[in-house]
């Protein structure tokens, strides 16, 4: 079968800088694909590349059999690509309601007339949408904050929301970046039995970006390690953490800095 | 003969645009905003200037560079104060509250200076403070003015690109350019920088105001706004944030205005700097010589 | 931040009602002062409003508010001055005809500044917060100096002996109608849209949403409801000329906007009316309105950028 995701060399330059150097990268469906690598390492600028933050220097993105140089960010994420931030982006002027029904708007043709003559097929759109987002907030438990403002929200329920704010566009492929940054051990553990049931029951790939050692081992069926923008490694959680080149480019320092957290 | 004529003018007009357009450019540099209430601190250096010169003897070297070092110390210091009262509180506020403030200040300045009791809208003229000769050559005719323009205009672009690559606080400067935070973890304070970087635009914007003023012998309270619109245009032009490229900027559009001005279209002369504004920003945005600063996602 | 509610439960019957409301004016209002003073009023509210829809809740700063308003003044001004004598004949046509006749100048106009919106926006939306302020500011200068070339269009003189067709009720009823529309938009998709790309555009982008399509939209429904209150300022002011649409104007629109609340429809139209009233209140020191404004500006900026009129958002 085809992969889902499939970059061929993708590369990206700024100025001087090689970011993102040749990476191949392969996503079957349904896979759950683990990030990892050094602070720098252009994992954060591969997901900006492949929902087109930037346009790729030379080298291919496809997505589905779709080229996806050249497309807008927007673009992308209507052909079913969603993504969370490292740095949590959320709509401060948005409730949490909000924040996940604008995200459904791409799939809902309202015209400015509709608007304003607010007629019975724009009511009911308007209630599908609403029943839609109050679901899925009730599925990850956010159904008490429904209208608190987004970022009034405690941090952990923060990134939640990010993943339902994403999952309201209805990807078929999720780019999660560093979900369980800032989190403490009881809510990573939280947090991986969250992103296994988003990925059962959504039926997603997921792609994930991650510093936690502990939370990419237990997720990911494979995991591809990034060294200064370079692909050094890849393979399933056991062989990558007995890989020579790995383990020189960076479990050793982290081995020493997850002692400390664990 | 003619086009050499038109040559010295643009070069005149241009050297004045660069003058502005530095302190534009200066200013995005460390702090990222454009400063709009620079063009009245260029009004105000022309004010000064006039006020002073009806104290002084006419036509004489001295007195002509006393109201130029006296225009710019005055904006050195206006400079720094609007950025302390108005600009500072601000820093860490979204960029929007910044560009309003700053049209607030620019407004305030013209206002002020419109009113009766203060300056009054009307013009009025500056005394010729330098010596005033017009010569002849080959049928060009050069005033004395157009060349104190350029050299005094070539001057202070040396001496500004020493000051920023050849002192420490120069260096601070281009430091807190390239990464504020860098910087400041580096031991530079990024007040010092700022307040340098305000005082010394805005003296040269200052002197600007001078030049402009005997260029066109009279002064007036919205003077600085269309220069100083066109400065920016230049600062876009030549790539914000590069100080080469605000001279060249200026130099460019001083050039273009000169040579629409003297065609058939010349009703339009003030309409083309915004044309050509949009058209860089459209196709161009980095300018001629700017670099390109990518967005942290 | 409280977050925003839905808005009003019948906004229908609420236009309905401003609109019997406006009728009702036309009937009662007869002292030329108080006909002045009121249409003044609608007019800064139908500028004020639609401006908030762009540098409000888009978050975008258009600083060319009064160069649409001088396309639709001229626009609508043309199309009665030049259609009126052949419509209306000699004796000057029945009330209706001269209202029709009114109405079809002022939809020209609307629809003729929604076209330049349209063409200054698509380029200059890609751009950025004070790049855009400048270059909406350039746009309007350039409309400015466009308008004094075109000789039949009264050149630099403008174009006088336009048809006191303005009225209260006619300024009121688009002014319902302007607040009418705006909140529309604002409790749809295209509002949400609106300030997601006003509060992060590229998480916006990255949730699906074209940004630049809402911006254009925001931008162009604004410079249409500018362009009706530059055709009910002409038939207003029976005069018009270009350098009457200048910079100056934009900014009395933007302080409007602001000193309400920028993204606070109701704060907007609260501003709007008082800072009409404020100078025929204040007259014996009508030379310092300016300076006022101005000080405004930067004093709201430094203690409290919300705006006068905000009581829901806490500063951020």
């Amino acid at each position: 079968m085809s992969p889902l995701l499939n970059l061929d060399q993708a590369t990206l330059r700024f100025g001087g800088l090689t970011a993102v150097n040749a990476v191949d990268l392969s996503l079957p469906v349904g896979q759950l694909h683990g990030i990892i690598g050094p602070n720098g390492a252009g994992k954060t600028t591969l997901f900006n590349l492949i929902t087109g933050v930037y346009a790729p220097s030379s080298g291919s993105l496809n997505f589905d059999g779709k080229n996806l140089a050249g497309l807008r960010p927007d673009q992308i994420t209507a052909l079913g690509i969603a993504r969370t931030f490292q740095n949590i982006r959320l709509f401060p002027q948005l409730s949490v309601f909000d924040n996940v029904r604008v995200a459904c708007n791409l799939h809902r043709a309202t015209s400015p007339l509709h608007t304003l003559i607010r007629g019975a097929g724009f009511r009911a759109d308007e209630e599908a949408t609403a029943a839609r987002v109050d679901e899925l907030l009730a599925l990850f438990n956010l159904e008490r904050f429904r209208d608190k403002p987004a970022t009034a929200l405690p941090y952990g329920e923060q990134r939640r929301l990010e993943i339902v704010r994403a999952l309201a566009t209805r990807p078929r492929l999720l780019l999660l970046d560093e979900p369980a940054a800032g989190m403490n051990p009881s809510e990573k553990v939280e947090l991986v039995r969250l992103i296994k049931e988003v990925h059962r029951r959504f039926e997603l790939t997921i792609l994930l970006v991650e510093h936690s050692m502990r939370v990419v081992m237990t997720l990911c069926e494979r995991i591809t390690v990034l060294d200064y923008g370079v692909k050094i490694a890849e393979g399933a959680p056991g062989e990558i953490q007995k890989d020579r080149k790995v383990i020189e480019a960076y479990l050793g320092e982290d081995h020493t800095n997850n002692s400390a957290h664990h | 003969m003619e086009f050499a004529q038109q040559l010295l003018n643009a070069l005149s007009l241009g050297a004045i645009y660069a003058l502005i357009a530095l302190g534009f450019t200066m200013v995005y540099g460390v702090l990222r905003f454009i400063n709009f209430a620079h063009s009245d601190v260029f009004m105000i250096g022309a004010v000064v200037g006039s006020l002073l010169g009806n104290y002084l003897p006419l036509g004489t070297w001295w007195s002509g560079l006393a109201c130029l070092l006296a225009a710019m110390a005055v904006c050195a210091l206006l400079g720094v104060i609007i950025e302390r009262v108005a600009y500072r509180p601000l820093r860490a506020a979204p960029r929007l509250n910044v560009l309003i403030t700053a049209i607030g200040v620019s407004l305030f300045i013209e206002y002020l200076f419109q009113n009766e009791h203060v300056f009054g809208a009307a013009p009025r003229p500056i005394p010729p403070v330098f010596p005033s000769v017009l010569w002849q050559w080959h049928g060009l005719s050069i005033s004395s003015n157009q060349l104190i323009v350029i050299g005094v205009a070539l001057l202070l672009v040396v001496a500004l690109e020493l000051i920023v690559y050849r002192t420490r606080i120069g260096t601070a400067m281009r430091a807190v350019s390239l990464n504020p935070r860098a910087a400041q973890l580096v031991g530079i304070n990024p007040d010092v920088v700022v307040t340098f970087t305000f005082a010394l635009g805005s003296a040269l914007a200052g002197a600007g105001g001078v030049l402009y003023a005997l260029n066109y012998q009279s002064v007036e309270p919205l003077m600085g706004v269309m220069p100083g619109l066109k400065a920016f245009v230049a600062a876009v032009l030549g790539g914000i944030g590069s100080i080469p490229g605000a001279a060249l900027g200026g130099l460019l559009i001083g050039g273009i205005e000169t040579f629409i001005g003297g065609s058939q279209f010349s009703t339009y002369k003030d309409a083309i700097a915004f044309a050509l504004l949009i058209l860089i920003l459209l196709f161009r945005p980095t300018g001629l010589l700017g670099r390109r600063i990518p967005e942290k996602v | 931040m409280t977050p925003r509610r839905s808005g009003p439960p019948w906004p229908h019957l609420l236009l309905g009602g401003a609109l019997l409301a406006a009728f009702l004016l036309t009937r009662w209002v007869t002292d030329p002062y108080a006909n002045d003073v009121l249409t003044t009023i609608g007019i800064n509210v139908i500028l004020a409003v639609s401006l908030n829809l762009v540098n409000g809740y888009t978050g975008q700063f258009s600083l060319g508010h009064a160069g649409f308003m001088s396309v639709g003044a001229y626009l609508s001004a043309t199309i009665t001055l030049l259609l009126g004598p052949s419509i209306l004949g000699e004796d000057g046509g029945a009330p209706w005809a001269q209202n029709a006749l009114f109405c079809g100048g002022l939809l020209v106009g609307g629809l003729s500044a929604a076209a330049a919106g349209l063409l200054v926006g698509i380029p200059s939306l890609r751009l950025r917060g004070d790049y855009l302020a400048i270059v909406t500011l350039g746009f309007g200068e350039i409309i400015r100096v466009i308008f004094q070339n075109i000789e039949p269009l009264g050149g630099a003189l403008g174009l006088n002996g336009i048809p006191n067709y303005t009225t209260v009720g006619w300024t009121f009823a688009i002014a319902a109608l302007t607040v009418f529309v705006v909140v529309c938009l604002i409790n749809s998709t295209y509002g949400r849209g609106f300030i997601a790309t006003h509060d992060d555009e590229i998480a916006a982008e990255a949730m699906g949403l074209n940004t630049t399509r809402y911006k254009v939209v925001a931008f162009v429904v604004s410079a249409f409801f500018a362009g009706l209150a530059g055709g009910l300022y002409g038939h207003f002011k029976m005069s018009i000329t270009a350098a009457g649409f200048d910079f100056t104007r934009s900014i009395e629109i933007v302080v409007m906007v602001i000193l309400g609340g920028m993204g606070n429809t109701l704060g907007v139209i609260l501003a709007a009316i008082l800072l009409t009233l404020l100078p025929e209140v204040l007259r014996p020191i009508a030379e310092f309105r300016m300076i006022l404004y101005a000080l405004l500006l930067i004093v709201l900026m430094l203690l409290r950028p919300q705006g006068l009129f905000n009581f829901r958002r806490r500063p951020r």
